[in-house]
């Protein structure tokens, strides 16, 4: 598979910090993927040094097949962005906003650009506002007027930091789904999110920055592998465990947690002792134990301790 | 994208506020004028109000005098200083610059959008003066109607007087450029379109300061605003070339270095806003 964007040793230093440390990504063609760190870790200098907003102080960036930041420009006319929150000039309509930055760059040919101008309000659901000038759109809806530049000219790969905040559940939703419905049609994915639950709802590959230094790549279905325990909720706990002894690692109530056997000897085992089962599912690995475990606590976080935080539900600035 | 840039420029209705506000001045000025008859005296006062109740053909030029020294150069500082600087803040530099739009690219039309609008601004300051100039001040019934004094006395036909009249306007525009490639410069420095015009205006404060100091008069000839009122020369009989050639020049250096400046500053800096 080719590699749509891939660093090697990729480090940037403002001053004294270091704000990025010898990153290598590599993001494959068709990937969904999922670029997880706590608030600082240097997710979005990451996203800005591969747009060529920001210089990188040592290392290369391949995008798409062009070096950057000298062939910049060839890499991302193919390339849609939502960088760090939406934004518009507030006294034009959506639709103005959208035509003025097709206008502004190449591969945006003026005979079709009402028709895609529209196409992408429809997609993102601004079509009934298209006209109102933005200074009164909600957060959310600036966010899918965000999404629609990004979408505007069909590119190859979409490149989104916190795409759904300020989205309501129903929102999140449809913007999961469109960009599962994109990436099925060929678009690569890279989403920039604090949210576990959003990467691991939405994509196949993970990438962990932990303080400017990438400390995990690999993908979704490899990371959650099973842990070799099996979870059983039985009616009969006492007979279960009475016929378990040396596998049963923990009891709690009517929920075992038996090791060393697989799920299909579990349950021969226990339907032939007698015990009812009524939940019986082998245990993987959740996203956020990964994650937890590799990472420290985010560097927002001023009093040190050691209770480790990652914020799984919202932003924490 | 130059025509991206301008349409930008004439969809703000900022724009045309600061232009409709650059327009009132020296109307409010003209209609004191006619309504009391006193004109400062030959000498005192913005340039030209003396001549202007005699035939208000020259009022035009009065009414640039009267904003040039502040209000022409804040306008143009303003729109200045926000051009790069002001779409930083609103975040939209950063979806321009992945767009794809080179930051040369960019630059430059942005610097084509500030002299759009610096010479709309000279061009409606003088449309509006003629008009109300001559509305206001008809000539007196013995004068002749198609004449009217220049600076050294002698007497411009109305051909002579418009002619001249476009070269000033082309002069303070150019004198304007100026003042708009210094906010340019530091509109791509601070990523407050406020703080970068504040700057300009500091920087041409200093300069008029030193104008007038005696004890400055070393470097007097470089200042930018030195010439300034050189545009005076074209309505002496003959044109009196010296200054204006001089002030031309100097303009010329200040805009070259500093929108290299501005360049190059741009070409390396990280865009973080």
């Amino acid at each position: 598979m080719n590699s749509v964007i891939s660093t090697h040793g990729l480090t940037k230093r403002f001053g004294s910090v270091l704000a990025v440390d010898s990153v290598d990504l590599d993001v494959r063609e068709g990937d969904r993927y999922g670029f997880l760190g706590p608030n600082g870790s240097g997710k979005t200098t990451t996203v800005r040094m591969l747009l060529g907003l920001v210089f990188a102080t040592s290392g290369s960036i391949e995008l798409i097949g062009h070096p950057v930041p000298k062939r910049a420009r060839q890499a991302l006319v193919d390339v849609g962005a939502l960088i760090e929150g939406p934004a518009a000039y507030g006294h034009l309509s959506a639709r103005t906003n959208l035509t003025l930055l097709d206008a502004a760059g190449a591969r945006g040919p003026r005979r079709t650009r009402r028709a895609r101008v529209a196409e992408v309000l429809e997609q993102v659901g601004l079509d009934a506002v298209g006209r109102r000038p933005v200074k009164a759109y909600s957060f959310g809806m600036r966010q899918r007027l965000g999404l629609a530049a990004a979408l505007l000219r069909k590119p190859r790969l979409l490149v989104l930091d916190e795409p759904t905040n300020g989205l309501d559940p129903q929102g999140i939703r449809e913007v999961r789904d469109l960009l599962v419905a994109l990436n099925e049609q060929g678009t690569t994915v890279f989403l920039s999110s604090h949210l576990l639950a959003e990467v691991e709802a939405m994509c196949t590959r993970v990438g962990v920055l932990d303080r400017g230094r990438l400390v995990l790549q690999d993908d979704l279905a490899a990371l959650r592998r099973p842990t070799g325990r099996v979870v059983v909720r039985t009616a009969d706990p006492d007979i279960a465990a009475g016929v378990l002894d040396g596998q049963l690692e923990q009891r709690d109530g009517d929920r075992l947690v038996v090791r060393g056997l697989a799920p299909e000897e579990l349950t021969a085992l226990l339907v032939h002792a007698g015990a009812r089962i009524t939940e019986l599912v082998s245990e993987r690995q959740t996203l956020e134990e990964v994650v937890l475990g590799v990472t420290s606590s985010g560097s927002d976080r001023v009093t040190g301790g050691a209770a480790r935080r990652f914020s799984g539900r919202r932003r924490a600035s | 994208m130059i025509a991206v840039e301008l349409s930008k420029l004439l969809r703000r209705p900022h724009t045309w506020i600061s232009i409709a506000l650059l327009c009132l001045l020296p109307a409010i000025v003209a209609v004191f004028l006619a309504a009391t008859d006193v004109a400062p005296r030959p000498g005192e006062g913005p340039a030209f109000l003396s001549a202007v109740l005699a035939n208000g053909a020259l009022f035009p030029a009065a009414a640039l005098g009267i904003v040039l020294p502040l209000f022409l150069p804040v306008a143009v500082a303003v729109v200045a200083g926000d051009s790069v600087a002001g779409e930083a803040s609103t975040g939209t530099l950063r979806y321009l610059l992945v767009r794809p739009v080179g930051r040369t690219r960019l630059l430059v039309a942005k610097l084509a959008a500030v002299m759009a609008f610096l010479l709309i601004s000279v061009i409606a300051v003088a449309v509006t003066a003629y008009i109300v100039g001559t509305r206001l001040f008809v000539p007196e019934p013995g004068s002749p109607p198609t004449v009217v004094t220049g600076l050294s006395g002698s007497t411009l036909t109305k051909e002579q007087l418009a002619w001249r009249t476009a070269l000033v306007i082309l002069y303070i525009a150019w004198s304007m450029l100026g003042v708009a490639a210094v906010a340019l410069f530091l509109s791509t420095v601070t990523d407050s379109g406020l703080g970068a015009a504040l700057g300009a205006l500091a920087v041409l404060v200093m300069s008029q300061v030193l104008v007038t100091l005696d004890a400055a008069s070393s470097v007097k000839a470089y200042l930018p605003t030195r010439y300034w009122l050189a545009w005076v020369d074209f309505f002496r009989d003959p044109i009196l070339w010296r200054d204006i050639e001089r002030g031309l020049l100097v303009q010329g250096v200040y805009v070259v270095v500093l929108l290299a400046m501005a360049w190059a500053n741009f070409m390396t800096r990280d865009v973080t806003a």
